[in-house]
């Protein structure tokens, strides 16, 4: 620590090439922080705890592929199984198709399941004794201003009532909010009534999207799944079960291969910024060479001189980064405060911080190791000549 | 300071002994013998003078004594050690504790204030920061520029720089001082003080002095001077 | 305060000559540099400017570290820009250039997307029958009933994705005749035959001719490939009375598919859907349904490409500006000399923000060529069906043109913002201290 000044004074000796250094070095972090949010809320969404203990049977076709209803029972008898709920996806919009958000028909008992959620009791009771009842996250209501006991009407895209009318509608019993943090997407999602919506459709009455279970052990979650499937095996309604965590996962990697984007993205712009820092750490270094010098004649070990230049590489991409980060921090944190929780950004917290820091500090030792080398081995003779 | 001068006290042998000392350059296939065979001793607390023509070997000399460079033959002593055998390592923390070089171009750190500038050789020592502070304030009186201890570099005129130079060279209390032409780029009155100030620190404060000047006036504040030329030393004493 | 002045004065000429160079056309560029050439070719200022930029150039070499950093820091830039931009462009090609405006899709009304979308056998014969709708030389109705199934299959990479299904007639040639079997044959109606979509047979795990797939509870056989060059080489294609039942659809449809008499037939076409009692229905043309599904997605991308390559730009101007302050800075004495020698400041700021052009030019081609020479043929794949099926969507990069050029403009921006302060500080230097220096 007693050799700060002196890294210090060697970084404001040319204040203006030091402060464009860490603009340049500023840019890519805050680049960095925002997709690495983007990525780690991609990476996480198949990693939450909860995700962990439910499992999702579907078609072994494929999601849109409707289960008959009988399957019900029999999941009921799987051992490992303590909750079976039946769930459609419902696709209806409200008032207009860019106001899209997920909206599902599930049984009364899907809370059981579905423990990403805080609903309170009374709430809960009146959602498993309200035939149209619905509850909604706290993000989705907060968006269209929904009040508890409101209507509210969705236009079906894929299931019309009997009489062949588009429109639903739903009577609002509750609002949830998300257990976790982590999981704060789901607070965008309705869920009403799975026996009112099997009723009321037009056909394909009795036939279910898909199941959601929970198992017991969520160490013995395989164990369930592969029985789980076996029960439908070489029958005309064969299953696929994987942990709701997996299935979100295998969503995503659907959408896009994010993290090979980001990593491909973050390549380039490294690269550009160690070859942009590297060369003015050799600048600065190519000038202080009778600097250098001196300390050596006065006694300062070749060592102490490499560790002088690497420590003050080190420090100039350390003060441009975590600036950035920080930048990086006020964006994320703006945007998702003005455009809401489905933004999928990850808050810039710990672990995108501290990926952060060891690339910064790798960052600034590979552009300072040629310039540092090159000053612990310079030859006092030489260099006080001018050489 | 008094350890210096208890040192003079305890040993009564020459400071610098040097034997047989040449150096070589090789710049390809050829090579360019700058010193040769040189003897020579240097008394302690003596102020030693070193003149000479351009490329004659002077700087070479100085740089050998310093401990910045190794002879090619000979052997050197310094305080009773053997330095032309040591490792760059060693060299090094043998400079830091026995040293203190002055140059033509004072060699400052431009970043630095004339006060860190003279720390720069305590950081290598245990002393703490206070310890530090102080003992760079009394080189700095020594020198007679405690005033200007908050002053850049760039803020302080060559005579000054100089002064500040010498004291971060005495800062750590080496015996011996090595002095590259100190006075080779200043005016003949800052010239003086400079040479002064070295005098003084050889008169009262025992140190040994090795100096290359080109200036005859320069080398009159000597105690001993001898000429090189061609790399062989050719003798000429003269009393200050 | 004078010097406040001139860097405000800066500052608005950086931001109009921006303004006019984003909104600037190919040609306007090119005349600008048939411009620049004109004045460096005729002028005195401009053979002196010339003669600067000459001597600049011949020390680049000695300077190649600090020169590399603004090609290279620019290349990633537009590397990235262009390679982001066109991701955007393919998928909206793929989309837009999809379907035509003399046929139209007819589904369940609602449904926004064929996916979702049920009608019955009886809907499809109905349909067929309206006004607008273009008959074969038999008289029959060139009407294609289709129903659209997803399917989730390994793909190369061994993870599962959903893939669409269609089941057709032999109707679905005749509405689309860009689609083309490049090898084997067209399924034989009534057997378990399928076609499989270039993009498929690429991008999905065991598809050749002549192979067995699986599909629900029945074994099927690849029997030919086919290329539209557009959305529907991301399907496989069945015949619909086959496929149906396999998929617990029973005779159900997704959608039809006519044939107009001509595009302007549309609206009666239309007009007829909306008043038949019989029909709840909601009918578009197939150019307008493909592009309505793209617009949002490239939108999105152009947007995040942008960003990204905004915040990349900033970083690489503050490069171009460390390098040229210091190349300005180890010019300086000759900059001084020549000065002093009688050179106004016009020449000293063109050579320098000339020389920084270039640089940049040379950068933005760079990455113009990577991003083309990796991306120009990279094929990509996203969730892009639309609905609940997720079905993917298989599309290629598009390096165009206009992408390419787009880059570099942005190449030459950079380089001018990254010039122009270093210019003016060349200029401004008083001699004498510049002189003096060193
Ligand atoms: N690294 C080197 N390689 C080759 N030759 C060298 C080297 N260093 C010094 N020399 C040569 O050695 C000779 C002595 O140089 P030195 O610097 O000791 O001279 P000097 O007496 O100090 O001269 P001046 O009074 O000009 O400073 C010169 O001829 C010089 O060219
Ligand atoms: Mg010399």
């Amino acid at each position: 620590m007693k050799y700060f000044h002196l890294v210090w004074s060697a970084l404001m000796r040319r204040k203006t090439r030091t402060l464009f250094t860490m603009f340049s070095v500023l840019a890519a972090f805050l680049l960095f922080g925002m997709l690495d949010s983007v990525r780690t809320s991609f990476a996480d969404a198949g990693h939450s705890v909860s995700g962990a203990h439910q499992l999702i049977t579907m078609s072994k076709l494929g999601l849109g592929n409707q289960l008959p209803l009988s399957l019900q029972s029999r999941l009921e008898a799987v051992p490992g199984l303590t909750a079976v709920a039946r769930v459609s996806w419902f696709g209806g919009i409200y008032q207009d198709p860019k106001n899209f958000f997920p909206n599902e028909a599930v049984s009364a008992n899907y809370f059981a399941v579905q423990d990403a959620v805080v609903l309170p009791p009374d709430q809960l009771k009146a959602f498993q004794s309200t035939r149209d009842g619905a509850v909604v996250g706290a993000t989705l209501a907060k968006r269209f201003g929904w009040k508890v006991g409101q209507q509210i009407p969705l236009e079906a895209t894929i299931w019309p009532q009997k009489d062949g009318s588009n429109t639903w509608t739903f009577k609002l019993v509750g609002i949830f909010h998300a257990r976790d943090a982590s999981e704060k997407s789901i607070e965008g999602v309705m869920f009403f009534r799975w026996k009112y919506f099997d009723e009321a459709r037009q056909f394909a009455q009795g036939s279910v999207g898909w199941y959601q279970t929970r198992v017991a052990n969520p160490e013995h979650a395989d164990q369930v799944a592969t029985a789980i499937d076996a029960l439908s095996k070489n029958s005309d309604h064969e299953t696929k079960t994987v942990t709701a965590n997996a299935f979100t996962a295998s969503f995503i990697s659907q959408l896009a291969n994010i993290g090979l984007i980001v990593g491909a993205i973050m390549a380039a712009v490294f690269f550009t910024l160690i070859l942009l820092t590297g060369n003015t750490m050799a600048q600065a270094v190519r000038e202080r060479i009778p600097e250098l010098a001196v300390l050596k004649t006065i006694g300062f070990s070749n060592r102490s001189v490499l560790l002088l230049v690497l420590a003050e590489a080190v420090l100039l991409v350390v003060i441009g980064g975590v600036a950035g980060m920080l930048l990086a921090a006020g964006v994320v944190g703006g945007l998702k405060a003005a455009l809401g929780s489905q933004l999928p950004m990850a808050p810039v917290g710990g672990s995108i911080w501290g990926e952060a820091l060891i690339l910064m500090i790798l960052i600034g030792v590979v552009v300072g190791v040629l310039p540092a080398l090159r000053g612990m081995r310079l030859k006092i003779v030489d260099a006080l000549a001018g050489r | 300071m008094n350890a210096a001068v208890a040192e003079v006290q305890a040993n009564n042998g020459p400071l610098v002994q040097i034997r047989g000392l040449s150096k070589v350059y090789t710049r390809g296939k050829q090579k360019l013998e700058v010193l040769h065979h040189i003897d020579l001793d240097i008394a302690r607390g003596d102020f030693f003078a070193l003149m000479g023509p351009s490329g004659s070997g002077k700087t070479t000399l100085l740089n050998l004594i310093g401990g910045l460079d190794s002879p090619a033959q000979g052997s050197l002593t310094v305080g009773g050690k053997r330095i032309d055998t040591m490792g760059e390592g060693d060299l090094a923390r043998w400079r830091a504790a026995n040293v203190g070089f002055v140059f033509q171009f004072y060699n400052l750190m431009p970043g630095l204030t004339a006060q860190k500038n003279v720390e720069l050789p305590l950081l290598l020592t245990r002393l703490s920061s206070a310890k530090r502070r102080q003992n760079a304030a009394i080189a700095l009186q020594l020198v007679g520029l405690s005033d200007r201890a908050s002053h850049k570099p760039s803020e302080l005129s060559g005579g000054q720089q100089q002064r500040v130079a010498i004291a971060r060279a005495i800062v750590s209390d080496p015996s011996l001082l090595v002095c590259d032409e100190p006075t080779g780029d200043l005016d003949r009155q800052s010239a003086e003080d400079v040479l002064g100030l070295l005098q003084r620190l050889n008169r009262e404060h025992g140190k040994t002095i090795v100096m290359v000047t080109h200036d005859p006036k320069a080398a009159e504040y000597a105690s001993h001077t001898l000429h090189l030329d061609k790399g062989t030393l050719v003798e000429h004493a003269t009393v200050a | 305060m004078n010097k406040f002045l001139l860097g405000l004065l800066l500052v608005v000429v950086l931001i109009v000559c921006l303004v006019v160079w984003s909104l600037l056309p190919w040609y306007g560029a090119v005349a600008a540099a048939v411009l620049l050439a004109l004045w460096l070719a005729l002028t005195a200022t401009g053979r002196r400017t010339l003669s600067v930029t000459g001597v600049g150039l011949a020390t680049l070499r000695s300077r190649w570290g600090a020169s590399s950093v603004i090609v290279i820091g620019i290349a990633g830039v537009v590397g990235v820009l262009v390679a982001m931009l066109a991701m955007g462009e393919g998928l909206q090609a793929t989309l837009q250039g999809t379907g035509s405006a003399d046929t139209a899709i007819v589904i369940r009304a609602g449904s926004q997307v064929e996916s979702n979308s049920v009608l019955m056998h009886s809907d499809a014969v109905l349909i067929g029958q309206q006004p607008g709708v273009a008959r074969d030389a038999t008289g029959h109705p060139i009407a294609s009933p289709e129903v659209l199934l997803a399917v989730s299959l390994p793909k190369n990479n061994g993870q599962d994705a959903n893939l669409s299904v269609r089941g057709v007639g032999e109707e679905a040639w005749a509405v689309r005749p860009n689609v083309k079997i490049i090898a084997g044959r067209k399924f034989t109606p009534g057997t378990l035959e399928l076609d499989v979509g270039k993009g498929v047979m690429a991008q999905f795990k065991g598809m050749a001719i002549g192979s067995d797939l699986q599909l629900g509870s029945q074994k099927w056989k690849i029997v030919g490939e086919f290329d539209s060059g557009d959305a529907f080489n991301s399907e496989i294609w069945a015949d619909a009375s086959t496929i149906g039942p396999v998929f617990h659809r029973g005779s159900s449809l997704s959608s039809v598919t006519v044939r107009l008499t001509s595009p302007s037939a549309f609206t009666v076409f239309k007009a007829a859907l909306a008043t038949n009692p019989q029909l709840k229905v909601d009918a578009e043309t197939t150019h307008q349904y493909f592009a309505d599904q793209a617009g949002g997605i490239n939108k999105l991308i152009r947007w995040l490409g942008t960003t990204i390559a905004i915040i990349m730009a900033i970083g690489a101007i503050f490069g171009a500006l460390n390098s040229m302050y210091a190349a300005v800075a180890t010019r300086a004495r000759e900059i001084a000399t020549l000065r002093a020698v009688g050179f106004q400041g016009t020449p000293v700021v063109a050579s320098v923000l000339l020389e920084t052009m270039l640089l940049a030019l040379a950068g933005g081609v760079l990455g113009a060529f990577v991003a083309w020479a990796v991306f120009g043929h990279f094929t990509a794949s996203t969730s892009a069906g639309g609905g609940f099926s997720f079905t993917q969507m298989i599309f290629q990069f598009r390096v165009t043109p206009a992408l390419l050029w787009t880059g570099i403009k942005w190449a030459l921006a950079i380089g001018f913002i990254g010039g122009l302060f270093p210019a003016v500080r060349a200029a401004r230097l008083p001699v004498t201290t510049a002189l003096r220096e060193l």
